[in-house]
């Protein structure tokens, strides 16, 4: 069990929480992710460290509460106990030294960007950040990114902060010679739709790109298969070999047609845990 | 005239057709009567040949003799002694092709139910009052175990009872391994894997979920800064093979692995108490002839598949499932397809509708021995399915490897190990079971954790007096 020591409600239904979780941050690595199971008979789900502190020993996670085990988890707080917590997962992204790189974030991205973007600029890298968000409301961890970037580019869908437009419109200025400047390497982490968009817009102007994909999950070890992705014709365990891989090479449309797999069943999950809620 | 003896007296077992809908155990169990006269059976050889059958070599003929005169507790000790999971191996292992194939009544009369009477020890043991003490080791020296499947629990019990600190790491969240994610509890009810892992703590084994050795912690770190004196690596073999044909990445298309934990671990059985969803069709099919693969098929059809079956491009006598797995799967009206290989998955809008095969037939043996299956020229045909689950085999997880500088593996993944078939490449890190044979036995691995858990004592004490 991990002791929640820290939570920041960051949107509706958007909180932050610090762990107390000194193995995992004792070892973890930007980039990398946790799976937890919040209650006997819950799911595993997995969740990227947005942060680690080896010294307290507390990690940082953004939880966004879309399905019956992240609204659980929103119930949480401080001083509540998540049952159980795994990690480090994954393997950190290898992103080539001296460029610009930009990391592109939507909406719930910035959580997984923050500590990617931190371990870059720590090691000198020129960096700058896109985050998107339909409206101003939804941005999450702007402020922290902004500490730590270079340049925080932010765009709404609506104009509400920042450029108006796409993550991609404010992507494309920059290739077409734009400030802060061409990107030599793109990282995108976001929904699904947005990373298509990314990979479209870089793979058009040869700009590499690294998409951080998310798919179901269930041990995280390489045991069960469910998170195989297709990359450049060969399946891949996103658990093991990734969560990041050559967007270019990636399968986006098997990735999608996978991820919406359960989407009934989530919905049901849901229904049930209202429903038990209610009978209280 | 020849003695007339009685046949093997056979398991009681539940109605197929209750039990192909609920997840409780298949079998029920011998009673007073059936052990007392199945004892009997056994002829009391001056030298009992059924023990070199059985890889961590219980002394069956004592546990015979103690069951027939009616002392079960002497059974128990006679049997725990040998196997820390004689209730775990009484269930799931293949006796026909260990104990009970060697026994001099199998040829004419059938085989002393070994296994059963196994079992019925075990049950006994298990009501009677828990243990309530915890023993303290009285050594000074730390052993860790990576892993909480057969392997790593047997050896950890071993060395708890030579006086050592055991420290058991496990990934998941609730330890077992593959007993736990992989064995349905119409088999191996999960009641039964937690008693035996109680035992285990009454011992004084600690465990610890939700670490993995070579991301939570590394293996070096478990020596230098944590005071391990010894590892043993019990990390089974739990990567699962996919055949490399079309289609294997649409909805509705599951490895084994990932069936099972969904169902075992997770208990999807009970969505939507029970959070972790699964999508099982109304026809489902099985590739692969294994255990798994008749755990797999047998638990569509509990799970509400109308037509569950099993597609193998050998035939039932290559199979390598048990024989007691395969009957009750025909009883409980799984269809097996032999000599039928999978060509291809069909799908729409991402999901599965169809298997398509082609039907095979039996050449020269190969490799292995077993007839080479040659497909049959334009005989391709369709399967209509929901699902397809891929049974076809586990290769060791390369996790650990990657992150332990020097631990060397042969080509297909499994750990190389010294000629006492114990220490890995990496100075004392022992393995055992599947991590170093590739996808064995549980009996096996226990015989691997109780060979590893000698050696382990053996080195750390010429350590000690160096």
């Amino acid at each position: 069990m991990v002791k929640i020591v820290e939570k920041r409600q960051l949107t509706p239904i958007t909180s932050l929480y610090r762990v107390d979780a000194p193995l995992i941050a004792g070892s973890a690595r930007a980039g990398q992710f946790v799976i937890v199971r919040v209650r006997e008979g819950g799911e595993r789900i997995p969740l990227t460290i947005t942060d680690y502190d080896r010294k307290s020993g507390l990690i940082t996670i953004v939880v966004q509460e879309v399905g019956a085990t992240t609204r659980r988890l929103g119930e949480l707080g401080v001083g509540d106990d998540i049952l159980d917590m795994v990690g480090p997962l994954g393997e950190p992204p290898e992103i080539p030294s001296g460029g610009h790189i930009v990391g592109v974030g939507g909406g719930f991205g910035s959580a997984a960007l923050l500590c990617l973007m931190k371990e870059l600029c720590e090691k000198g890298e020129k960096t700058t950040v896109i985050l998107g968000a339909r409206e101003k409301s939804l941005l999450i961890l702007a402020d922290e990114l902004a500490e730590i970037v270079g340049n925080l580019e932010i765009c709404t869908d609506d104009g509400s902060a920042g450029f108006k437009g796409f993550v991609t419109e404010r992507l494309q200025q920059m290739i077409d010679g734009g400030p802060p400047g061409y990107p030599d390497h793109v990282i995108s982490i976001g929904p699904m739709p947005m990373m298509r968009a990314v990979e479209k817009t870089t793979s058009a102007a040869g700009v590499p790109c690294t998409a951080s994909l998310d798919p179901l999950m269930i041990d995280g070890t390489g045991m069960c298969g469910g998170c195989r992705v297709t990359v450049g014709g060969e399946v891949r365990f996103a658990c093991v070999d990734g969560p990041f891989f050559d967007s270019h090479k990636v399968d986006f449309d098997e990735a999608v047609s996978r991820s919406k797999m359960y989407t009934k069943e989530e919905q049901q999950a849901a229904e049930c845990q209202r429903a038990a809620a209610g009978a209280h | 005239m020849p003695v007339k003896r009685a046949e093997k007296t056979p398991m009681p077992v539940r109605d197929p057709h209750l039990r192909a809908h609920d997840f409780e155990e298949v079998n029920e169990g011998y009673c007073f009567a059936h052990a007392m006269f199945e004892a009997e059976r056994c002829l009391r050889c001056q030298d009992p040949v059924c023990v070199d059958g059985c890889p961590v070599r219980v002394p069956i003929a004592d546990f015979m003799h103690a069951v027939a005169a009616d002392d079960i507790a002497k059974a128990a000790e006679i049997l725990r002694e040998a196997n820390p999971l004689a209730a775990i191996c009484g269930r799931v292992c293949p006796q026909e092709a260990q104990c009970e194939k060697n026994c001099h009544m199998t040829t004419r009369f059938g085989p002393v139910a070994i296994g059963h009477l196994e079992r019925y020890v075990s049950d006994w043991e298990m009501a009677q009052p828990a243990k309530t003490d915890v023993k303290q080791p009285w050594r000074e020296e730390k052993v860790a175990i990576v892993g909480s499947g057969p392997s790593g629990l047997v050896c950890a019990g071993e060395l708890a009872r030579m006086g050592y600190h055991v420290t058991v790491f496990e990934a998941l969240h609730a330890p077992g391994g593959v007993l736990r994610y992989g064995i349905p509890e119409f088999r191996l009810p999960n009641t039964i894997l937690d008693w035996e892992i109680e035992q285990l703590e009454h011992m004084g084994v600690e465990f610890i979920n939700n670490v993995i050795i070579g991301k939570t912690i590394t293996m070096d770190s478990l020596f230098k800064e944590r005071g391990y004196s010894a590892v043993f690596i019990g990390t089974g073999a739990g990567l699962p093979k996919f055949l490399g044909i079309p289609g294997e990445s649409l909805n509705g298309v599951y490895s084994a692995n990932e069936f099972l934990t969904r169902i075992n671990l997770m208990q999807a059985f009970d969505f939507p108490n029970s959070e972790t969803p699964l999508k099982v069709g109304k026809r489902v099919a099985v590739i692969g002839s294994g255990n798994t693969a008749m755990d797999a098929v047998r638990s569509a059809l509990r799970l509400g598949a109308e037509q569950a079956m099993v597609v193998y491009r050998r035939t039932e006598n290559e199979m390598t499932a048990r024989i007691e797995e395969y009957e009750h799967a025909i009883e409980e009206g799984v269809e097996m397809h032999w000599l039928t290989n999978p060509v291809e998955v069909l799908g729409e809008d991402g999901w599965v509708t169809g298997l398509k095969c082609v039907k095979m037939e039996l050449g020269e043996p190969d490799d292995s021995g077993r007839a080479r299956p040659i497909p049959i020229e334009d005989s391709e045909f369709i399967f209509p399915v929901d699902n397809v689950v891929l049974s076809i085999g586990t290769r060791p997880n390369p996790l650990l490897v990657k992150a332990t500088p020097g631990l060397k593996t042969h080509s297909w993944g499994g750990l190389l190990v010294d000629e006492r078939k114990v220490e890995t490449s990496v100075h004392r890190v022992y393995a055992g079971g599947d991590a170093v044979t590739g996808a064995a036995t549980v009996i096996l691995a226990a015989g691997a954790g109780k060979r590893a858990a000698e050696a382990i004592h053996h080195d750390i004490q010429a350590d000690a007096t160096a």
